[in-house]
């Protein structure tokens, strides 16, 4: 018998109990996926990393950076790199970013930072990543604080005495932010706007 | 539309020319009767034409040009330009005319110096190199990617008088090839709490949406490659994230981050633009499949029909949320319907090719096509599909488009 059929014997004979070894010693190949995920064969080169500052800030207020900014100085910031393409009073026809509070059932919706964004927290997120357009992440924590306050105060939505930092932006009560209804995505079995006649 | 949408109950062939879709051979076979001319002698049949290239281009006959290159206002780098889709067929659409759209221009990305982090809610965070995800596995599947604003023109009050590729083009169909994203996952471990991932770009826009964790373990990869060679830069080089049946702009392109948290971030791009507002002054948030449509390229929009006879109808379908089961198609502004024959791998989210014949008399009719997928989604009238929504809104529009064709043969956009 060669060595190739008697191999073969053995295993046929004992062939669970290979199974049961190869599963004990956790083959990548092997693993059940138990925990959602398809296991398999990778090469797995992904670099520890420890220190990375995020820029994705939530409604929760992660990822603020420390700082503060005002009104007040929010409008110096503004007037010098925003004016000009928002308008002094932030309603530049096609780039409108105040205004319309109220019009969204109408007719004629006015769609802006303050009649229609559910968070500040959004606001300072995209103003820091985004803006001053062709300069986006060129402002200072302190100055995406200002502006962020000084566009909600133009908007009606905060005082003239308004400070932001990373708490008290979190105490901003959005006109819209009961507006949305979110399509439940979590269930991927759940209706998520396909064929809705 | 019956309810039951019953394949069965299509006929084969209906009103106004239209064909049994297996008619056309003969058709053409009798075209063919006249017999075989010899090509009249040219250049090309005799002197040696233009020698190899390093990396090619089509014809200089083809009119091939991508279609309403616009950009905004205050900021022109926040644009979109269009496939046209008319001059195209098939299944795949060539890179160099696959729909860009970005809102900060197209970044120039040296793959040496781009890095993909992913952090948040996970045992470790890990950054990937280009060339080390170039070792992973990978997959390549055929997908559609539609931009949710695509069609949004037919939501205007009046018909725009503009092509297939000018209405509907923010649309494609490639083969993408990438890691699944469910081994980088598995690689940094992820927490019990887990439930949305935000993707963000590298480029000066900071493209950033949250998506569901469900969707990012399956079928999402990080793509590397479209029709076989590395993404074009306006698609993402060195790469992008891909979502499967979604709105194109969850596929975030210069991929750079994934944050994996509880709870979505509520980007800019996901509440201010890509909601839905509805009349009551709510909107839907997180709308993220794209519904069953379809759209007939040929004849279609600003074409000229130049002769009475047999021509091929032929366009294309999709469905977010599973594959495509039938296209209807009318001759007849919507009275009768027959059925297309249908070219495709039948693989969700991926585009569909349909063709029936059609016998054009000269009288003037109305084209319209009709796409059902195999979850027994119909794709709606354009009445029916802006019912849903307030008059500002126009993303996720999936109306029937109907070209209007007149007795002297101008094919055009028309609301009926
Ligand atoms: C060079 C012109 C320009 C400048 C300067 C500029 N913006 Fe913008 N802004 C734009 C453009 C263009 C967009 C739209 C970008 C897009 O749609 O992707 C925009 C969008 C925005 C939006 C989102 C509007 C919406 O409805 O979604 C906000 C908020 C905003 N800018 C705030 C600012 C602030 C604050 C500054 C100053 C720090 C600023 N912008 C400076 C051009 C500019």
């Amino acid at each position: 018998m060669s060595m190739y059929r008697f191999a073969k014997l053995i295993f046929k004979r004992w062939q669970h109990w290979f199974v049961v070894l190869l599963l004990i010693s956790e083959s990548p190949l092997l693993m059940a996926a138990d925990d959602g995920l398809n296991h398999s064969l990778t090469p797995r080169l992904g670099e520890r990393v420890t220190a990375y500052v995020s820029s994705i800030v939530s409604p929760d207020g992660s990822g603020l950076p420390n700082g503060s900014g005002s009104v007040t100085e929010g409008k110096l910031v503004y007037n010098a790199k925003c004016a000009a393409c928002h308008g002094v009073d932030g309603k530049m026809q096609s780039n409108q970013i105040v205004g319309g509070i109220g019009s969204l059932a109408s007719e004629r919706p006015v769609v802006t930072v303050g009649s229609y964004w559910p968070y500040a927290t959004t606001l300072f997120d995209y103003i820091a990543r985004a803006m001053p357009y062709g300069q986006a992440k060129t402002l200072s924590a302190n100055e995406v604080y200002a502006t962020t306050a000084y566009v909600l105060f133009l908007n009606g939505i905060v005082s003239e005495q308004t400070r932001f930092d990373a708490t008290t932006l979190l105490t901003v009560d959005m006109p819209n932010q009961d507006g949305f209804v979110e399509l439940n995505e979590i269930d991927s079995n759940a209706e998520s706007g396909v064929g809705k006649q | 539309m019956s309810d039951q949408n019953d394949e069965n109950e299509i006929p084969h062939a209906a009103g106004n020319g239209l064909m049994h879709r297996r008619s056309l051979l003969k058709a053409s076979a009798l075209g063919l009767a006249g017999g075989f001319l010899l090509p009249a002698k040219a250049d090309w049949n005799s002197v040696p034409g233009a020698p190899q290239s390093a990396y090619g281009s089509p014809s200089k006959f083809a009119d091939l040009q991508r279609e309403q290159t616009i950009g905004h206002p205050f900021g022109p780098a926040a644009g979109s330009s269009s496939t046209p889709l008319q001059s195209l067929n098939g299944t795949i659409t060539p890179n160099s005319l696959h729909f860009e759209r970005h809102h900060a221009g197209i970044p120039d990305i040296d793959p040496a110096q781009h890095f993909l982090t992913l952090y948040g809610d996970l045992k470790n965070s890990l950054r990937f190199s280009y060339e080390s995800l170039l070792a992973y596995p990978m997959e390549s599947h055929k997908y559609f990617l539609e931009c949710s604003g695509n069609s949004y023109r037919n939501t205007f009050p009046t018909a725009q008088d503009l092509t297939a590729g000018s209405l509907n083009g923010l649309i494609s169909g490639a083969e993408w090839t990438g890691v699944p994203l469910h081994y980088l996952l598995d690689e940094a471990g992820l927490e019990k709490e887990a439930s949305w991932i935000i993707a963000e770009g590298a480029d000066a826009s900071g493209h950033t949406r949250s998506i569901p964790l469900h969707r990012m373990l399956d079928g999402a990869m990080v793509a590397l490659y479209q029709n076989g060679e590395p993404l074009r830069p306006a698609q993402g080089y060195p790469m992008r994230l891909f979502v499967p049946g979604c709105e194109g702009n969850i596929s975030v392109k210069w991929l750079t981050a994934l944050k994996v948290q509880k709870a979505p971030a509520y980007t800019r791009e996901e509440t201010s633009k890509y909601t839905d507002l509805l009349k009551d002054g709510s909107a839907e948030m997180f709308s993220l499949e794209m519904e069953v449509k379809s759209v007939i390229t040929s004849p279609s929009g600003k074409m000229q029909l130049n002769r009475k006879g047999v021509y091929e109808i032929s366009g294309m379908a999709w469905s977010g949320a599973s594959t495509i089961r039938a296209v209807e198609v009318s001759a007849d502004g919507g009275k009768t319907w027959a059925k297309a024959s249908l070219q495709s791998d039948n693989q969700p989210n991926a585009l569909t090719r349909f063709r029936i014949p059609w016998q054009w008399t000269g009288q003037p009719g109305v084209l319209q096509s009709r796409a059902i997928d195999h979850k027994g989604n119909v794709q709606p009238t354009r009445d029916v599909a802006l019912k849903r929504y307030s008059p500002g809104s126009f993303y996720h529009y999936n109306g029937i488009q109907s070209w209007q064709v007149s007795s002297d043969g101008m094919v055009k956009n028309v609301y009926v």
